[in-house]
């Protein structure tokens, strides 16, 4: 089965035999099989490693790898000593690296220690040479094969699986049914509602008030100068007991403030701003990442998750990157004591589309 | 002595070890560096566990808000979920725990990694053909598993990039006909972001990804011991026999040395270099976002498939809103991963060989397999390329356009581009080892011919050198031929076609005859 590779002659001849035998076996397919193929020179003379030829050689082999191997014991030592000698001091950052360096460089030479030794031992003082192992085909051989067959056919023999449609049949239903309920219990993953109708609506109404993230104080028109930007969540956002994040995601809002003159709106959205103060949904339309980064000098925002553009100066659509919808555009005004406030909760579903968003 | 005999005695007689030791213990392991690839892979893994199962003692899953109170200056005050909160603890707190953090981590890059360059290692050496076929199919599931498991595990801390990678995961699901929108609710638990994401998370990532990935792993194992490990050809190898060390001890030496290098270098990058510096990204919060938010690598390619869409692909049907910007690299990714599973069964057929090859090529030898690989590798670089593309602007000091333009160009058009070039390498590489293998290599020395004419002597290879360029598997592009009823298949004509496309262009392996003519 196994033998040691000696002297390249016979190993040739080994192999060449080896090779034909291999080769009448399966259909070869559009492969070519040609009768004056080179033949396998077989095995090579072996070569000697130095620590095979010189004993001084092979004893300070042994002492490196020795060496190698208390050097690991002295690492583990040293990470232990790390660990109570670099404490880590509250109010003192720096103390966190140095445990973790010296910890680490410990450990590290507790590991490399042993892997580097016992591979030099492996390579520079074991047995050298290459040993030979058959291949057997993967397939059972005919005789196995044919037992494994009989033993199917006595199983369904003496259990009648076959001749026993019904029964089997039934079993066969029986398994498709049984994991449906696995499938309904996780209905209550999430709770009753339908989260369509979620999607479709934000905190943002009529009269609710702009306010800064993350701080919830009201915006008054006159704060917003031109070229400036806020980050708006709606009054009360920072109050709520639970869903606050949930309603953040959604009704997250850029409030940005251009000139006049800049600003081309929509017939129908004329009185969506206020004095070229415009209010756009800061959920990317692409796959809801906070579009949260404005170029004032060109009024365009960009997603930096996947670099979708939008011009606010001509109602936030797209101008490059891979969202294909504008953003949605919150209707404000002012109130009567001059804070920016929602006319209406926007008026599409803001963020990342979904298939019923449109109905 | 005396009781190690006693204890093997003992052992034996309750487990029948010793037929395993008869059966495993001298097996023969050929030896090649890339052969260390799934090696890394392996042990990188095993840290993976060691250091997960530490992190597990101090990491609490929950989304509860708290006000941070830790040692961090910068953050103290501000509210978050326990999971970053613990996660902060960890990295502050507790002595080595940030040490194991952050060896996790690089060992889950490294895993990944590893995976990827071991299967590109398979794919390129064809030793996925039978009969390892199923097992290329089982390594391609843990790859899969490893990127999933990657990305489990990055979400855990909650803070805010990968509060990100959760947003865009659920930007995404929302895409998907029909159910998307339901998907998403149940998957979170709520609306975006919900409270049970990360626990849902936390059990995926400790306990039922590892346990699916563990088996797998073990039937890979399996499948190697069964299959045997391939060999590069070489003077005595052959199809039928394994050359090289035996698992008692060489091998065992080797490779458990080898782990502990493994294991070594990934502590010593732990230590050395920060990974995933949570606390300078403070807790998720789905308004803020940092300029340059990069996933981890290996999601990189599907990241990067969302970047490179153009503007505008969105239509409404019948009032359905039909996403492509999202689906198109959704879709695309599957395919492109199912064509590298299922790549095998495609050469089988295309070949109808039948035979076990236990022989790895080298990849010059199979000019079409490789240069569909130097395809496949492009379009992943360039995808890959494409979720740094912010990065790469502000960088290089490009246009994001241009850089997006760029890479569009680069994956779509580059994977042709490298098929024809590697194609034509790998049959020039093969022309010369045949010209080398016939008529020797150029040995440097010039020498003056009576005549005054100058030459250069070629030397010739010996037997065992020439063996290595020689001993190559030859294909022809299959003929058409009516079957038993006169008739020619379609399924034939597009084997044949199939066939001409992956063999027509072909050097054949230099033979005996032509040998023993060029020596006269």
């Amino acid at each position: 089965m196994m033998a040691d590779v000696h002297g390249g002659a016979t190993g040739g001849e080994a192999a060449e035999t080896a090779v034909e035998k291999h080769a009448s076996s399966a259909s070869p397919g559009v492969a070519v099989e040609r009768a004056d193929r080179i033949s396998n020179p077989g095995f090579p003379p072996e070569r000697q490693r130095v620590t095979d030829l010189d004993p001084a050689k092979e004893r300070s082999a042994e002492r490196t790898v020795s060496g190698l191997f208390l050097l690991s014991v002295v690492g583990s030592v040293l990470a232990v000593v790390a660990y109570v000698a670099f404490p880590i001091v509250e109010g003192d950052p720096s103390t966190i690296r140095l445990n973790n360096l010296f910890l680490g460089l410990g450990i590290t030479l507790g590991l490399l220690g042993i892997g580097i030794g016992a591979v030099h031992w492996s390579k520079a003082l074991m047995h050298g040479h290459e040993l030979v192992e058959e291949r057997h085909g993967t397939r059972g051989s005919d005789e196995t094969r044919a037992k494994a067959v009989e033993i199917f056919q006595a199983g369904n023999a003496e259990s009648g699986f076959t001749r026993r449609s019904l029964v089997r049949n039934t079993l066969i239903g029986a398994l498709v049914a049984t994991p449906i309920p696995a499938i309904a219990i996780f209905r209550d993953l999430a709770p009753a509602e339908d989260p369509i109708a979620l999607l479709k609506h934000t905190m943002w109404e009529e009269g609710v008030r702009l306010t800064r993230d993350p701080s919830g104080t009201p915006i008054k028109a006159s704060d917003v100068t031109i070229g400036a930007a806020f980050h708006v969540i709606p009054e009360g956002l920072a109050e709520l007991e639970s869903h606050k994040l949930e309603e953040k995601a959604k009704a997250a809002v850029l409030l940005m403030r251009l000139p006049l003159d800049r600003l081309n709106e929509r017939e129908d959205r004329k009185d969506w701003s206020y004095d070229g103060i415009v209010a756009y949904s800061k959920i990317c339309t692409h796959v809801g990442c906070p579009v949260a980064l404005y170029e004032q000098q060109t009024h365009h925002l960009l997603c930096p998750c996947h670099q979708s553009e939008f011009d606010v100066a001509n109602h936030a659509e797209v101008i490059f990157g891979p969202a294909a919808r504008p953003l949605p555009q919150l209707p404000i005004t002012v109130d009567e004591e001059g804070y920016l406030v929602a006319k209406s909760d926007f008026t599409e579903p803001v963020g990342p589309s979904f298939w019923e968003r449109a109905l | 002595m005396r009781f190690t005999g006693w204890a093997a005695n003992y052992i034996d007689e309750r487990t029948s070890a010793s037929t395993a030791v008869k059966a495993l213990g001298r097996k023969i392991f050929p030896d090649h560096w890339s052969f260390m690839l799934g090696e890394v892979a392996l042990y990188s893994f095993v840290v993976i566990l060691l250091s997960g199962t530490f992190l597990t003692f101090f990491f609490d899953p929950s989304m509860t808000e708290v006000e941070y109170e830790g040692s961090y200056v910068p953050l103290q005050g501000i509210p978050m979920s326990v999971a970053y909160h613990s996660s902060l603890d960890i990295s502050f707190e507790i002595r080595g725990g940030l040490l194991m953090r952050q060896v996790h981590h690089w060992a889950a890059l490294l895993f990944v990694a590893s995976i990827g360059l071991h299967m590109l290692r398979v794919f390129f050496t064809g030793a996925f053909r039978k009969p390892r076929e199923l097992n290329w199919v089982i390594g391609f599931l843990l790859f899969v598993l490893a990127m999933a498991l990657g990305f489990t595990g990055y979400s855990l801390p909650d803070d805010l990039l990968s509060g990100n990678g959760l947003r865009i995961i659920d930007g995404m699901i929302k895409a998907v006909p029909l159910a998307g929108g339901w998907i998403s609710y149940l998957l979170f638990g709520d609306e975006f972001p919900g409270t049970d994401i990360i626990p849902r998370l936390y059990v995926l990532h400790i306990l039922l990804l590892p346990a699916i990935l563990v088996a797998l792993i073990g039937a890979h194992m399996v499948l190697l011991i069964v299959n045997k490990h391939t060999q590069f050809a070489g003077p005595g190898r052959t199809n039928d026999n394994v050359v090289g060390a035996p698992v008692m001890p060489v091998f065992a030496a080797k490779a458990g040395g080898f782990f502990f290098i493994v294991f070594g270098v990934i502590v010593l990058i732990a230590s050395l270099f920060t990974i995933n510096p949570i606390w300078n990204y403070g807790p998720y919060d789905p308004s803020p976002v940092s300029a340059g938010t990069q996933p981890d690598w290996y999601i990189g390619f599907a990241d990067g498939a969302l970047r490179l869409i153009p503007p505008g692909l969105e239509i409404v049907v019948f009032g359905y809103t039909v996403s492509f910007n999202v689906l198109i690299p959704l879709v695309g990714l599957l395919v492109f991963l199912a064509a590298a599973a299922l790549y095998p069964f495609l050469e089988a057929w295309v070949t109808g060989d039948k035979r076990e090859h236990h022989i790895a090529e080298r990849p010059r030898n199979n000019p079409t397999r490789t240069a569909i690989g130097a395809a496949g590798v492009t379009f992943y670089a360039g995808l890959w390329a494409a979720a740094s593309s912010d990065l790469i602007a502000t960088h290089f000091r490009l246009s994001i356009e241009g850089v997006i333009h760029t890479l569009q160009f680069v994956t779509v058009v580059g994977p042709f581009i490298a098929y024809f070039v590697t194609k034509r390498v790998c049959l020039a590489l093969m022309r010369k080892d045949r010209e080398i293998a016939l008529h020797g290599y150029e040995s440097g020395r010039i020498v003056r011919l009576p005549g005054g004419e100058y030459i250069e002597v070629h030397e010739q290879l010996d037997d065992y050198e020439r063996w290595k360029l020689v001993s190559y598997e030859e294909y022809q592009p299959l003929m058409v031929r009516p079957d038993a009823r006169g008739r020619i298949t379609a399924r034939q004509r597009v084997r044949a076609s199939m066939s001409r496309w992956f063999f027509e262009d072909r050097i054949s392996p230099v033979t005996q005859r032509e040998l023993e003519s060029q020596r006269h």
